[in-house]
Order: C-alpha cells, then sequence, then structure tokens
C-alpha cells in the first residue's frame, strides 16, 4: 500500500489537507481543476517539497515526524509537464545520467528506447525536440530511473491534438506494463478514465472523492 | 618593468583562482536561500562596488598589520603582519574584486532555476552531485564572466594596491602603481606608453567577454 497524509498551509488562502491509500501497483489519477493541489501532493510524494505529513510506501517509511528521506534516496521517476530534461546533455545523456545512478533494474535500456521510438533522438538536445519527443524522452529518461514509483505532473497538457493522441496511446501500453505504481495528475477526466485504474478527485486542496 | 608586469599578471591570477574558489559556494547561497536576510550578505560581497578603494585599503591594511587581533592570532606561526607583501595584496584584491565574482555567478546561478536540479534529484543526484553535474555546467557562463571580469578589475586596481603594497619596487609594485610613479617622477612617456598598453588590454578584455557571452549563450536553459 502507498499510504500519505499531507496538511500543510501553502499559501494564505490555500490549506492542503489531502490523506489516502492506494495499492502499491496500477496508475492513480490525480484528478482536479487547476490550484486544486495536484502538483502539490505529486511535489510532496516525490520529497521535492516538504510538506507536514506521512508517507509510506509499500511498508517503508518514506516521511513521518521524525523522518524525511530526501529526493534522490526515494527512487522515483518524475514526467512534468514540460522541461523533462536536463537541457545541456543530449537525450542520450539524459538517459545516461539516470542510469548511472539508478544501476541496472527491471526497465532496459534498450527497449525503453524502441517502445518510447526515440533511437533516432538520442544524440539531440532538448531544445531541438518537439513537444511529444521531449516528452516521450523524459518518460524513457524517468524509467531508466529504476523507480519503485511513477510520477507524471499532466504530461500531455503541454502537447498538441496529433503529438497528445500518440502520446496517449504509448502510455496506456508503457504503464499497463511497468508494474510499479503511477501517479497521473490530470484535469481531463476522460484521460484519467483511459489510463487509470483508480482516481483520486481533489478540490481546493482536499480529497473530495475516490 | 618585466617584474612589475609578472608582480601584476600574477596577483591578477592568484586573486581570480582564489575569488572564484570562495565567491562560488557565497554566489549559491545568495542564489539559493530563501532568507531574507541573505541580501544582507548580498549588500556587504557588493559594498567594493560603491566604497572608495582607499577606504577597503585602509580597512585591509589595519586588519593586516602588526597590532591587529587577524595577526596576534598568526603570532605563533611566525606571521606578524602581511601589510605591504605580495599575500596583503592578494587579500586586497580580493575583497575589492568580491561583486565582479559574486555578481555574475550569483545570476547564472539563478538562472539554473529549479526544474533541471528537481529533476535530478528525483534521478538520484545528491546535492553536491546536483551541485557539480548540473549548477556548474548550466552556469558556465557566469563563470567565464565572473573570471574575465576579476582578472581584468585586478590589473587595474590602484588605490588598493598602493595602500596595501606601498608600490614598492620588485615586491609590491604593479603596472598602475608604476604608472604613478613615473607621472610623479615627470616620465611622461614612458607612464604614456603602459597607460595605452592597459587601455588596449582593457578593451580586449572586454570585447573577450562579450564575445565569449555571445557564444556560451546558446547552453542557457
Amino acid at each position: 500500500m502507498i499510504e500519505a497524509a499531507f496538511n500543510d498551509r501553502l499559501g494564505p488562502n490555500f490549506i492542503l489537507d489531502v490523506a489516502f491509500a492506494v495499492p502499491a501497483s496500477g496508475v492513480t489519477a490525480l484528478l482536479g481543476a487547476s490550484g486544486s493541489g495536484k502538483t502539490s501532493v505529486l511535489r510532496a510524494l516525490a520529497g521535492l517539497d516538504r510538506r507536514h505529513g506521512s508517507l509510506t510506501v509499500a511498508g517503508e517509511v518514506w516521511q513521518d515526524a521524525t523522518r524525511f528521506v530526501p529526493p534522490h534516496r526515494r527512487r522515483v521517476g518524475y514526467v512534468p509537464q514540460t522541461l523533462g530534461l536536463l537541457p545541456h546533455l543530449t537525450v542520450g545523456g539524459n538517459l545516461d545520467y539516470a542510469a548511472r545512478r539508478a544501476g541496472a533494474g527491471r526497465f532496459d535500456r534498450t527497449e525503453i528506447v524502441a517502445r518510447t521510438a526515440i533511437a533516432s533522438l538520442l544524440d539531440r538536445h532538448p531544445k531541438s525536440l518537439s513537444g511529444g519527443e521531449a516528452q516521450r524522452a523524459s518518460v524513457a529518461r524517468a524509467l531508466l530511473g529504476q523507480p519503485l514509483m511513477l510520477l507524471m505532473d499532466e504530461p500531455l497538457s503541454a502537447l498538441d491534438t496529433a503529438a497528445r493522441g500518440a502520446m496517449l496511446h504509448l502510455l496506456e501500453a508503457l504503464l499497463a506494463d511497468a508494474a510499479i505504481p503511477v501517479f497521473y495528475v490530470t484535469h481531463d477526466a476522460a484521460e484519467a478514465q483511459r489510463l487509470a485504474s483508480r482516481t483520486i478527485r481533489l478540490d481546493r486542496g482536499r480529497v473530495v472523492a475516490v | 618593468m618585466n617584474l612589475v608586469v609578472a608582480t601584476t599578471f600574477e596577483l591578477a591570477l592568484v586573486t581570480t583562482v582564489l575569488l572564484l574558489l570562495l565567491a562560488t559556494p557565497l554566489a549559491w547561497w545568495l542564489a539559493r536561500s530563501r532568507t531574507a536576510w541573505k541580501e544582507v550578505v548580498g549588500a556587504l560581497s557588493a559594498l567594493p562596488l560603491v566604497l572608495p578603494p582607499t577606504v577597503i585599503g585602509f580597512y585591509v591594511l589595519v586588519a593586516l598589520g602588526p597590532a591587529s587581533p587577524l595577526m596576534t592570532v598568526l603570532h605563533p606561526f611566525g606571521i606578524r603582519s602581511l601589510a605591504f607583501t605580495f599575500t596583503g595584496l592578494v587579500i586586497g584584491s580580493i575583497f575589492y574584486s568580491l561583486p565582479f565574482a559574486v555578481q555574475p555567478l550569483r545570476t547564472a546561478f539563478e538562472g539554473v532555476g529549479d526544474a533541471p536540479l528537481d529533476l535530478a534529484a528525483t534521478m538520484g543526484a545528491a546535492p553536491l552531485d546536483r551541485f557539480m553535474t548540473i549548477a556548474l555546467p548550466l552556469a558556465r557562463r557566469g563563470f567565464v564572466s565572473a573570471a574575465i571580469l576579476v582578472f581584468a578589475h585586478t590589473i587595474g586596481e590602484f588605490g588598493v594596491v598602493l595602500m596595501i603594497g606601498g608600490a614598492i619596487p620588485g615586491r609590491t609594485e604593479v603596472l598602475s602603481t608604476r604608472i604613478y610613479s613615473l607621472v610623479e617622477s615627470l616620465q611622461f612617456g614612458a607612464a604614456h606608453a603602459i597607460a595605452g598598453a592597459l587601455t588596449v588590454f582593457a578593451f580586449v578584455t572586454l570585447l573577450a567577454l562579450l564575445l565569449v557571452e555571445r557564444r556560451l549563450g546558446g547552453v542557457r536553459p
């Protein structure tokens, strides 16, 4: 199980107050409008922002009142909306950066490169990629970090319709085979329904439905 | 004359290397810290931009003199005073050129932003690893700017080196203080030659700075 509870004031008019427990497998959609706290929850899960609360992943405490595992020791894969690649490295360099720090694991480089169709992009720099290419490379980079958990923050929102359809198709197949828990942030209910096995709906920093 | 040129360039080189080492952690902290108090430190580090060089020279001279508490601490090591020494010149130059290193480095580190550092953290990079593999390469334009500015600024400094070094021939005399000595002894021709050379040097340095910044512009995130 993944058990999370965060309660923190993020601004003068915004309190994040969420608690949920989900199985440590399958895709969990974090669904809500802009400003509902989806990304804040995702960043707290990654340890990128330290919020008051607790987090236990498959029996391992990542955060409680006395303990906080920093992000570099959490083994999470993070795919942001944009800027999902290190700008000074090529696509191949990005994959190497993740792989070198993670070591070998269940995700094989050759297979991931083939499935995300980025073999022809390995020598290119992120600024020369289209939105769809960059997101495919970002997903590959996240998986080659051999994550225990994959966190995706609206990975389709910056793409045009054609790239969005292709990416959705890719994610559908990739996430079904990934065999790791995935948190997928989106504001699109149809996207959540298509990709996720369960949905946590957020509104103004609170869980309103699971 | 060769010794004066050597002393001048040795001072500039040593100051540049030491100042980059000292200014890098300070600039990183100024760029990343969220405390408002950092601006007190930021203002202190920028003080040499507005203070007369003689003020900096005076305080450094007092601090490096035999009666200062700092020198008292160094007495057991056989060091009674660093005034009128090359080491004293380096210390004074570091204070005088501090903002020329801190400002470009701080701006460059701020330009790196959170996104690549967060990404690297999720890929298992510890803080020092993130600094070395993400912040330094993305801020390299700032390092080039800082190095060129500090080097050129140290070549051109006068008030601080005169106060701390006393322009002792063969020990602490540099090109800028040599010009002053030559003018005092009415050797305008020789002074003109050095002044002209320094003017050309300053122009070439600034041109190099602009060209390097232009060339490295493409690597910014």
